[in-house]
């Protein structure tokens, strides 16, 4: 049973099949075991981080593109959401909606942008979506009419996925509207992040993997690695969108900087890197471990910052706002020194 | 010293997972033409290329002159006197004829005497001297692939299959370089698979088979010995 | 080597449509600001705009060009070339503020030597820079076009921050030295001084650059290095001084365009390296990788284009150049004259 839901991708380590079950548990009640607005937010925030960061190394990890436009295809399935909830009214045929169109949008711009790149250059592909990306960043916060500019758009989600809904007490905790979307949350990105496993290790997966060690050879042996790039990006960007639906479902609120910014970008990379490129347990590991340390941290180098504040410099490089300058250094640091992440490591350097 | 200009002493070359060279001996005499002889697939491209440095040996000792190689950059192989003719040429297309040839005096500029010599050999080189490299014909682009090895007086050429490809009469001027060349008192290592010029050049032969070489001896003893030709080869190279 | 063998001297025959292909990147730029004055009408709107498209245009070659070649030698691609130019900038600008003397007073000369200090400095910083990112972010992931792109995305992170910490977290406002402000008129057209200034310096760097390339041994080994590296250093050459060399010169050419770029805005801030390097990625793609003629072309192309289109369709500005992007690579998916062949 277990198998079939891995699709015989096992995490073929005690320890990590151990914290993979932490932390699947840790989510699943996350609302009785941590309750509280705060880490029910991060909670969320780690479920959909996780399918994120699995579409992005789909690509990265498993087909050897690097793109910069993950952030892009991110904030068209959160806009997706805003706009037909805004235009539809709040309801749940408004959520589907526009979860589709974003999807959908999201796999034609892929498509696009690897017509011109792929066919030529992989390394085209990286400095084309970079660009693509950042016209598309402007574009957004320009069009303020459609899209509330950089203001971004607050719109209703069905009264069903609000706290004002009230259904009674379990264990201590009020279950109301809020505990329904987390589950929602939860339960689609679950479902999203075993399809991506499936993806992985079905026949289409093996071809991806076998274009990532040697594209030549791939396409002497007959297949046409354009197409399969070309298809794995499409694939990689919709549930991108779809993970940019279910937090836009999940914070009732779209903006630039929380779906379209760079630094989500760099986010995201880090995960990937730092969890592991290439498998998709990475993601869940580099996912919890990179939010848990964003939004705990932190305050942590603000207290380290005021603590050495006699020193020079130092607080200077320890202030909550280097927190980028710490994850720039650590990023090098990893793809010099751990090039398989986390889940490399504990799978034993192969 | 030996008298042999060049050694290689169990000389292992891996490319990616794959091993091309196991184990090679090899002794290339002062003066005179060494043909490296084989199958295709041998291995007698990776081979000079491992001597140029541009595969790194896993494993023995290159060395020229008495000088070990081994751990040299390709660059200061090349200074201790080595002219390369890789077997696509390695053409600058995009630049002239003459800053290709002024690329290959790396010691200085070029010397009078010897274009004139060069020019002698291969004419079309003076008609085409400030044309775009690229625009040549690919007889051409060779000729010009050997003035660059000659551009300069080396210690030992590598030459890969000077003639592939050509119509015979660009064959025969090659060969007539080639000859020149040798009677200078040059040491050259040539790859090649036409046989008439393999037995109208080479002194000694060194035949490879699996990444390795499995006969040495004079040119013309093999060139004459069809069954050994047959046993070493596969084929006779009259067939070639 | 299939071509066909023939020992007669004649050589390959280019046909006209092979010469005319050959041109047409060179005839696209007079094309564009002809068609440019047909839109836009007005001569001296024309003129402003042509000369703040070339001035602009001047700019980004500046930072592109290092960029360009540093792929096209060793098959390279630094996303973390964006922190030379602002690295670039924040010391220029520096320096022209401790001069504050010599940038206010109404003197060519002091002016001239204070905008050229600033410059010294910045390709001095940028420079030395370049050369300590080559060593310790570039040179350990040798070959691995992903691992260099997330390394130098990760150093240009690292980079920017150190802005942060040595000049504080807020942009800079500056004035430019007193000569370079205003503008003059021609023609009825008001043409920026400064922008003069950097068409002037952009052709000084670009006329310079290709003599360099076509007239030195150094230059020589460069372009052969750009289509044959394995070759170059079969002849005795060491490829990686001279791509080492050329790293340098490219950061401190885009420390150069830095300077250039925060005086013409007159702000500064850490992230606008990492802003100017979307234009500069377009440049580089659109020109040929490995193509300083390319990026040449391309710069000015993609100057013209945004200034053209942001007078006559202010809301297209934004998207001109992903569109002018598309145009090209439909017509020639490497670009326009691409150097490096694609594998």
């Amino acid at each position: 049973m277990i198998n079939i839901l891995l699709s015989g991708d096992r995490p073929r380590s005690m320890l990590l099949s151990a914290l993979l079950l932490v932390i699947l548990i840790a989510l699943a009640l996350a609302p009785f075991l941590f309750p509280g607005v705060r880490s029910l937010e991060t909670a969320a925030r780690i479920c959909i981080f996780i399918v994120l960061v699995a579409s992005y190394d789909l690509m990265l990890g498993y087909t050897g593109i690097v793109s910069f436009a993950h952030t892009m295809f991110f904030g068209l399935g959160a806009y997706g959401v805003a706009l037909a909830s805004t235009h539809m009214g709040r309801g749940f045929d408004a959520l589907l909606v526009g979860s589709v169109l974003g999807a959908l949008a999201a796999a034609v711009l892929a498509f696009a942008i690897g017509l011109f790149s792929l066919r030529v250059r992989a390394i085209f592909f990286a400095m084309i979506t970079l660009a693509v990306a950042s016209a598309v960043a402007v574009l957004v916060s320009q069009m303020s009419q459609i899209t509330g500019g950089e203001d971004g758009l607050n719109y209703l989600t069905p009264r069903e996925l609000t706290p004002a809904f009230r259904f009674g007490e379990a264990f201590g905790v009020k279950l109301n509207g809020r505990l329904l979307a987390y589950y929602l949350v939860f339960t689609a990105c679950l479902a999203l992040f075993l399809m991506l496993l499936r993806v992985v290790n079905s026949p289409f997966g093996r071809v991806l993997k076998a274009i990532r060690e040697n594209d030549f050879r791939a396409e002497a042996i007959g297949y046409r690695v354009v197409a399969y790039r070309t298809m794995a990006t499409c694939l990689s960007a919709a549930v991108a969108a779809l993970a940019g639906s279910i937090f836009a479902i999940w914070l009732r609120y779209v903006g630039p900087d929380t779906t379209l910014s760079f630094s989500i970008m760099l986010d995201i990379l880090l995960m990937v890197v730092i969890g592991g490129m290439g498998t998709m347990y990475g993601a869940v590991i580099g996912a919890t471990i990179f939010v848990l340390a964003q939004n705990y941290l932190q305050t942590l180098m603000g207290t380290a910052s005021e603590a050495t504040s006699a020193l020079p410099l130092i607080p200077e490089l320890l202030s909550p706002d280097r927190w980028l300058l710490w994850l720039g250094v650590l990023f090098v640091l990893s793809v010099y020194f751990f090039p398989t992440g986390i889940v490399g490591r504990l799978r034993g350097v192969r | 010293m030996s008298d042999d200009i060049l050694t290689l002493k169990g000389v292992y070359t891996d490319i990616a997972q794959y091993h091309i060279l196991a184990d090679l001996d090899l002794n290339v005499p002062r003066g005179g033409v060494t043909m490296l002889l084989g199958r295709n697939g041998v291995g007698k491209t990776t081979t000079l290329r491992t001597i140029m440095g541009l595969w790194a040996a896993k494993k023995g000792q290159i060395t020229l002159d008495g000088t070990d190689l081994t751990a040299l950059p390709t660059s200061d192989r090349a200074r201790l006197g080595i002219g390369y003719v890789p077997e696509d040429m390695g053409i600058f297309t995009d630049l002239t004829v003459a800053e290709n040839m002024i690329l290959a005096a790396a010691g200085g500029g070029l010397d009078a005497k010897r274009m004139e010599w060069i020019f002698g050999a291969f004419p079309a080189l003076r008609t085409f001297w400030t044309s775009e490299a690229g625009n040549l014909s690919g007889g051409q682009k060779q000729m010009l692939a050997i003035a660059r090895a000659m551009a300069e007086e080396r210690q030992l050429y590598l030459i890969d299959e000077p003639t592939k490809g050509l119509a015979p009469a660009i064959v025969s001027t090659m060969a007539g370089a080639l000859r020149d060349l040798k009677k200078q008192g040059a040491s050259i290592l040539l790859v090649e698979q036409n046989f008439a010029v393999a037995k109208a050049l080479g002194d000694t032969a060194a035949v490879m088979d699996d990444g390795r070489v499995i006969w040495t001896g004079e040119m013309a003893e093999l060139a004459n010995d069809a069954d050994l030709q047959e046993r070493l080869m596969g084929l006779s190279m009259e067939t070639l | 080597m299939s071509d066909a063998p023939d020992h007669s001297p004649t050589l390959a025959a280019l046909s006209i449509s092979d010469r005319l292909g050959q041109a047409m990147p060179y005839i696209l730029i007079p094309v564009l600001v002809v068609l440019g004055f047909l839109a836009i009408g007005s001569t001296s709107s024309w003129l402003t705009l042509t000369v703040s498209g070339l001035a602009m245009g001047m700019m980004i070659f500046l930072m592109a060009s290092g960029l360009t070649l540093v792929f096209g030698l060793m098959d390279i691609i630094n996303f973390g070339h964006g922190a030379f130019i602002s690295v670039g900038a924040f010391v220029g600008v520096s320096v022209l503020m401790a001069m504050g003397g010599w940038t206010t007073a109404p003197s060519l000369p002091l002016n001239l030597i204070a905008v050229l200090l600033a410059i010294l400095a910045a390709t001095l910083v940028t420079g030395i820079l370049g050369w300590g990112f080559e060593r310790v972010i570039v040179r350990p992931v040798y070959g691995q076009h992903l691992h260099q792109i997330l390394v130098t995305v990760g150093g240009l992170i690292v980079i920017e921050q150190m802005i942060h910490v040595i000049w504080g977290p807020h942009e800079i406002f500056l004035t430019r030295p007193e000569t370079f402000q205003g503008a003059i008129t021609y023609w009825g057209a008001a043409l920026e001084k400064f922008r003069l200034l950097a068409v002037v310096l952009g052709l000084i760097v670009f006329v310079t650059m290709r003599l360099v390339l076509r007239r030195t041994k150094i230059g020589l080994i460069v372009r052969a290095g750009v289509q044959n590296g394995e070759m170059v250093q079969a002849l005795g050459y060491r490829l990686r001084l001279v791509f080492v060399g050329v790293f340098i010169a490219g950061s401190a050419l885009a420390g150069l365009g830095g300077v250039m770029w925060g005086l013409y805005q007159e702000v500064i801030t850490a992230g606008m390296g990492e802003e100017m390097m979307i234009l500069v990625f377009i440049v580089v793609i659109i020109g040929g990788l490995g193509s300083v003629e390319g990026a040449f072309i391309g710069a000015l192309l993609v100057g013209l284009t945004q200034n053209y289109i942001a007078f006559l369709e202010p809301k297209l500005a934004l998207i001109s150049n992903i569109g002018l992007m598309a145009v090209i690579l439909m017509w020639r998916p490497q670009g326009m004259m691409p150097v490096v062949k694609a594998k």
